[in-house]
C-alpha cells in the first residue's frame, strides 16, 4: 500500500501544481498574519466570524469557476444573489409580516421561498446562457446586461432602500449552529461537494470540462456544446441564488447593491484558484483552498486597523501578482517541455 | 459596405427617429435649453468612449477608467489646491498624465504579461480606487474648495439666450473640448499607420505580428492614450459639476462600453468609428435624459441601460453572424 501511496502522491502534486502553490500561499498567509496579530487573530471567535462570512464569496466564486469553464465570465453573479433575496423578501412581506402565523405554516413559506429563490436563480442562469450560446453575445457583455438587469428590477421593487423583515427561520440559515458548525459553512461544504461531483464524476461536467480545454474539438466530437453552456449558466445562477440566500439570512436584509465588491473577488479567488479564465482547468477545492487564504489575509488586515479601501487595493494587486506568478511558472513548464 | 447596413447608418436612424417620437410627445425637447443639456451630458462619457473604443478596436477591454478618471481629477485637484496653482492647463495636463500612468499599468500587465484585458482591468480599477479611498481621501472637495478657474471655465459658454421666464440658458465651452478629441481620435485612426495598427491588431492579432506591428508597443500606446482620456474626462467632469468626489462615477463603465458597443464597435475587435461611438454616447445620454423628461421613474434607468447593452450587443452578433457566414 505504502510503496504506491509514494509515487500517488508525487503524481497528485505534479499535476496540481497550482493547488500546491496555493496551498504554500494560504499556510503562508495564516503564518505571517498570526505572527503579526499572534493575540487577536489566533482568537476563536476570528474564525468562528470566518466560518460564517466566507460561505457567500466561497459560493459566488463557485459560480464564476463553472462560467470560467466555458470559457466565459459572469458579471451578473452578484445582481442574481441580491435579484433572488429580495423577491424571497418580497413573498415574506407579502405573506408573513404582522400575522401571527403558526410556526409550521412559517416552515412552509420558508420552503416555498427557498424554492422560489433556487428556481428564480435558474432562469436568471438561463436567460444568461440563452443570451451567449442562442443569441450569441459574447459572456462580457451579456452577463453584464443582465447583471443591470437584475440591479435594475432589484431598484425597481424595492425603489431603493433594503428590504426588511425575514422571518426568524430565515435568518437562521445566515445565523445558527448545527453541531458546532455554522449553517451557511454546512450549506457550502454540501454544495461544493455536490458541484464537485456534478464537475467530475457526471456526462455533464466532464463534457463541460472539454468544451473550456478545446471547444471545436468537443463539437466534432458530437457534443451538444450551446446545450452544456446554457446549463452550465443555469448551475452558475443557482449557486448565486443560494449565496443570496445566505446573505439574505446573516443580515435579515436584501439589497439591490449588496456586496457589489464581490464581482472583483470571486473573479480574484477563481483565478488564485488556478482555474484558467480561457476555459478548462479548475477545481472547487482550489476555490475553497483561496478562498479560505483571502479570508485569512482580510481579516488579519482588519485586525490590524487597514480600512476596508486598503484591502481592496491589496486584493487587487494580489490578482496581478498572482497572474504574474502564473505567467512565469506556466514559461518555466513550457521551457521544461 | 452598403449604406443601409453601415451600423453609423443604422443608429443615426434610430436616433433621428427616437428625437421625433420624443419630440412630438414633449415639444419641451426641441427647446435649445434641452438640447445644449443634452450635449453638455455628452462630454465626459464621449471622451471616456473614445478611449473605450481604441481599446475595443484593439480587441481588448478595459473596466477601469472610471476609477482611473476619478483618482486622477480628485488627485489633481488636491494637489491644485494644496500647492494654489493657477490656472485650468496645468490642471487638466496634470490629470491627464495621471490618467496615462494609471494607464500605463493596464499596458504593463496586457502588453508584458499577455493577460486578459478584463481581469487586469477589474484588478487595477479594483486597487486604484483602494489606493484613492485608503491612501489619498474619502471626502468630497465642494464648490467652495474648488479651484475657481475650474469652474469659470465650465461657465464659459460658447452660444447663450434667456428663457420666456427670464432665466439664463447657455452650450458651455467644454463641449468644445469633446469635438476636438472625437475629431482628433477619428484622425488618428483613419489615417495614421499607428491608427490602422490598431484595426490590425483587433483584426487578427497573429497577422498583425507576422506583417511586422509591434504589438506590445501598440498595446502600450492605447491603454496608456485610454487613461488619458479617462483622466482629461475626470477632470473635465468635476469642472461641470463643480466638485470632486472620490466616490464618484461607480458602476459608469458599464454606460460607456453599452455606448461604445451601440455605436456598432465589435467586443471582437477589428471593428469601430468615432462617428459610430459618437452617435451611440448621444443615443444613450437622449435615453437617459429622455426617461426624466417623459417622467419615467429614476429606479428604472439601470433596466433601460441593461436592455440597451443586450440589444445593442444581440444586433452587432447577430451582423458579425452574417458577414462571417
Amino acid at each position: 500500500m505504502l510503496k504506491n501511496a509514494q509515487p500517488n502522491i508525487r503524481d497528485f502534486f505534479n499535476k496540481n501544481n497550482n493547488l500546491l502553490q496555493l496551498i504554500a500561499i494560504t499556510v503562508l498567509i495564516f503564518v505571517v498574519m498570526s505572527a503579526l496579530n499572534p493575540v487577536k487573530f489566533l482568537r476563536y471567535y476570528n474564525f468562528e466570524s470566518i466560518a460564517f462570512s466566507f460561505p457567500e464569496l466561497g459560493l459566488l466564486s463557485i459560480a464564476m469557476m463553472i462560467a470560467m469553464l466555458t470559457g466565459g465570465i459572469d458579471l451578473s453573479v452578484v445582481g442574481i444573489a441580491n435579484f433572488t433575496a429580495i423577491i424571497a423578501g418580497k413573498l415574506f412581506q407579502a405573506t408573513l409580516v404582522g400575522k401571527d402565523l403558526p410556526p409550521s405554516v412559517t416552515l412552509m413559506y420558508v420552503v416555498l421561498g427557498i424554492v422560489i429563490v433556487l428556481v428564480v436563480g435558474a432562469l436568471a442562469g438561463m436567460l444568461n446562457g440563452f443570451l451567449i450560446t442562442r443569441v450569441g453575445i459574447t459572456p462580457i457583455l451579456a452577463t453584464m446586461g443582465t447583471g443591470q438587469l437584475f440591479v435594475g428590477f432589484s431598484l425597481v421593487i424595492t425603489g431603493g432602500p433594503a428590504i426588511v423583515g425575514f422571518p426568524e427561520m430565515w435568518s437562521m440559515i445566515g445565523n445558527e449552529k448545527v453541531l458546532g458548525v455554522a449553517v451557511p459553512c454546512w450549506i457550502f461544504f454540501i454544495v461544493a461537494t455536490a458541484t464537485a461531483y456534478i464537475l467530475n464524476k457526471t456526462s455533464f461536467g466532464i463534457k463541460l470540462m472539454l468544451i473550456g480545454t478545446n471547444a471545436k474539438a468537443a463539437v466534432y466530437s458530437g457534443i451538444d456544446k450551446n446545450g452544456i453552456i446554457l446549463k452550465g449558466y443555469m448551475l452558475t445562477g443557482v449557486l448565486s441564488a443560494i449565496t443570496g440566500i445566505i446573505m439574505s439570512g446573516r443580515t435579515n436584509a436584501a439589497k439591490s447593491d449588496y456586496g457589489s465588491s464581490y464581482v472583483l473577488q470571486a473573479v480574484l479567488v477563481a483565478v488564485l484558484a488556478g482555474t484558467n479564465p480561457a476555459g478548462g482547468y479548475g477545481t472547487v477545492f482550489g476555490v475553497f483552498i483561496a478562498v479560505i487564504g483571502l479570508m485569512f489575509l482580510s481579516s488579519g488586515l482588519m485586525i490590524m486597523r487597514f480600512s476596508n479601501f486598503l484591502v481592496d487595493f491589496i486584493w487587487g494587486a494580489f490578482l496581478l501578482l498572482i497572474m504574474v506568478v502564473n505567467y512565469y511558472n506556466n514559461k518555466r513548464r513550457a521551457a521544461c517541455k | 459596405m452598403k449604406l443601409h447596413l453601415r451600423s453609423e447608418f443604422i443608429i443615426g436612424s434610430v436616433l433621428l427617429l427616437a428625437m421625433l417620437v420624443i419630440g412630438t410627445i414633449n415639444p419641451a425637447f426641441w427647446h435649445l435649453d434641452n438640447i445644449f443639456n443634452l450635449l453638455r451630458n455628452n462630454i465626459v462619457i464621449g471622451i471616456m468612449a473614445m478611449g473605450v473604443l481604441l481599446i475595443l478596436i484593439s480587441g481588448g477591454i478595459d473596466v477601469s477608467f472610471p476609477a482611473f478618471a476619478v483618482a486622477s481629477a480628485y488627485i489633481t485637484i488636491k494637489l491644485v489646491v494644496f500647492w494654489q496653482l493657477p490656472g485650468v492647463l496645468l490642471p487638466i495636463l496634470m490629470s491627464i498624465i495621471f490618467g496615462a500612468l494609471f494607464g500605463l499599468i493596464n499596458a504593463f500587465f496586457v502588453a508584458k504579461f499577455k493577460m486578459i484585458p478584463l481581469i487586469v482591468t477589474l484588478g487595477t480599477g479594483g486597487m486604484v480606487r483602494g489606493f484613492l479611498l485608503g491612501f489619498v481621501g474619502t471626502s468630497m472637495i465642494n464648490i467652495n474648495k474648488m479651484p475657481r478657474p475650474l469652474i469659470d471655465l465650465s461657465k464659459l459658454e460658447i452660444f447663450s439666450g434667456l428663457n420666456a421666464d427670464g432665466t439664463h440658458y447657455g452650450l458651455t465651452v467644454l463641449v468644445l473640448f469633446y469635438v476636438f478629441t472625437a475629431l482628433a481620435i477619428h484622425f488618428l485612426l483613419k489615417y495614421t499607420m499607428l491608427g490602422r495598427s490598431i484595426y490590425a491588431l483587433g483584426g487578427d492579432p497573429v497577422s498583425a505580428e507576422r506583417a511586422g506591428f509591434n504589438i506590445p508597443g501598440i498595446q502600450t500606446f492605447i491603454y496608456c492614450l485610454a487613461g488619458a482620456l479617462a483622466g482629461f474626462a475626470g477632470i473635465l467632469h468635476n469642472s461641470l459639476i463643480w466638485l470632486s468626489n472620490p466616490r464618484d462615477m461607480m458602476g459608469f463603465e458599464l454606460d460607456v462600453i453599452a455606448a461604445v458597443v451601440l455605436g456598432g464597435a465589435s467586443i471582437f475587435g477589428g471593428k469601430g468609428t468615432v462617428l459610430g461611438t459618437v452617435l451611440g454616447v448621444f443615443m444613450l445620454v437622449l435615453v437617459k435624459n429622455s426617461l426624466i423628461i417623459m417622467k419615467v421613474d429614476t429606479t428604472w434607468q439601470r433596466v433601460v441601460v441593461g436592455v440597451i447593452i443586450l440589444a445593442a450587443t444581440a444586433i452587432t452578433a447577430y451582423r458579425d453572424k452574417k458577414t462571417n457566414a
